[in-house]
């Protein structure tokens, strides 16, 4: 029920986005997230943004899970 | 980056699946509040591949599955109204109230719609001045800001015929109320992540500090998850209890302010009831004076009729977390998800839907 999914925003206008999930384009708003802009990733729940994704920190937590994984390795 | 397919790498997840058993030594139960978690931890099999030490139990994290048959008997009255239209999300159609459901009603030549979005049921509403749009409020704090922002919309576009049945329900006042039980014993609680894109991860904190149990939030990929799992054993063997995020993509620990400012504009905190639970202070969220003329509840005269819950149903303790749907007599039997008996197998995120799916029957 609080599924929401990721979605790159193409345009932007009126409080509302065209977004790309999983190559099929839908309209949604944007009212709950207005600093969003194009390019942007945003999680998208019941067609409107909740949150524009990090992408910094995103990119952190899979160096950590890299990292996690080679010691992993490496102890066997 | 896309988001999605980085955080599913198998390698990634062996990786934290190892260090979780190369640390974690003290025996420990964790709660996964939220459904959609549950429904990750069954279909990647996360309970299977975690050390013997680590016990699994699901929350009350399903706002269909929480929502109390006298709520639902409410949204059944409305469909019978006469020039209503019924909007709701999905899986609200099949759950059972007392004595019927919103497909009963639909099969009867009621006009029942499910929609993506509360702006579908505005849409509808806008196209259809005649009737009379009842859009199902149903949800956390994840939802809430949504169905605030079309009552906003509506009032901004001037439509006249859009009413909510407000059920949404908050989750840290729930969470409270279950550790007040203390019917349950948690040494660590894996915290929704899209209520906290929300509401942030500091209404969490009371649990650290007040009942000393280690939170975090938790993103809904398996390697969030296992992610989640690590930062919680590491806590738990310190000996520490304080509120992290493993979901720092979209979790934010002050939240998402519009959402929240909107929803407070146009919602306010009341009590509210919950399946399994009863009633919990200021656990609900009401629609304020200013915009009760969309409220259904008081536009409208509905006769509910008296409540009767499912019999031999278990739901109420599962979404406890006291008992699983192995202990349930119906499950699997006389409760399938093509025949549901309660909301647990209803809703795709229930737990005896996730049971019965991804679980082998009734292994728990």
């Amino acid at each position: 029920m609080c599924l929401a999914i990721p979605a790159l925003i193409k345009t932007i206008e009126n409080k509302e986005a065209e977004v790309e999930i999983g190559g099929i384009t839908r309209r949604i708003s944007l009212w709950l997230t207005p600093e969003a802009n194009v390019g942007d990733y945003v999680l998208i729940h019941t067609g409107y943004a909740i949150s524009v994704l990090d992408q910094e920190e995103a990119m952190e937590t899979l160096k950590l899970f890299e990292e996690i994984a080679d010691r992993a390795e490496e102890e066997g | 980056m896309k988001f999605i397919s980085e955080f599913r790498r198998s390698e990634l997840s062996k990786g934290l699946i190892s260090q979780i058993h190369h640390k974690s030594r003290t025996p420990a139960r964790l709660m996964e509040f939220c459904g959609g978690h549950t429904v990750t931890i069954f279909r990647y099999g996360i309970r299977e591949v975690l050390p013997r030490t680590i016990d699994m139990v699901s929350g009350p994290g399903c706002p269909i599955c929480v929502t109390a048959n006298a709520d639902l008997d409410k949204a059944i009255a409305l469909a019978r109204i006469p020039n209503g239209i019924i909007a709701t999300f999905g899986d609200m159609l099949k759950v059972p109230g007392s004595h019927s459901s919103l497909q009963e009603v639909k099969a009867d030549g009621g006009e029942v719609y499910t929609v993506y979005s509360a702006m579908d049921a505005l849409k509808i509403a806008e196209e259809r001045p005649a009737k009379n749009v009842f859009f199902l409020g149903i949800g956390f704090e994840t939802t809430a800001p949504t169905i605030a922002a079309s009552v906003l919309q509506a009032e901004e576009r001037k439509i006249k015929n859009y009413y909510v049945l407000s059920m949404h329900k908050l989750c840290p006042p729930v969470i409270r109320a279950i550790l007040n039980s203390g019917e349950v014993k948690l040494d660590g609680l894996i915290c929704p992540g899209h209520v906290s894109t929300i509401i942030g991860s500091h209404p969490w904190d009371f649990i650290a500090r007040d009942y000393g149990i280690p939170c975090v939030v938790s993103g809904f990929e398996p390697t969030d998850i296992l992610q989640c799992i690590d930062m919680l054993v590491d806590q738990i063997e310190s000996g520490e209890s304080r509120v992290e995020i493993a979901y720092r993509r979209g979790v934010s620990p002050e939240g998402n302010q519009q959402a929240l400012k909107l929803m407070a504009q146009v919602f306010e905190p009341c009590p509210a009831q919950w399946r399994g639970i009863g009633e919990v202070p200021d656990s609900g969220l009401k629609l304020r004076k200013e915009y009760q003329h969309f409220d259904a509840e008081i536009a409208f005269d509905i006769d509910p009729g008296p409540t009767r819950e499912p019999r031999g149903c278990i739901c109420g303790a599962i979404l406890r977390g006291v008992k699983t749907p192995a202990h349930c007599k119906l499950f699997g039997k006389a409760c399938t998800p093509q025949h549901p008996v309660g909301p647990c197998m209803v809703s795709s995120e229930g737990s005896c839907s996730a049971y019965y799916l991804y679980g082998g029957g009734v292994e728990g």
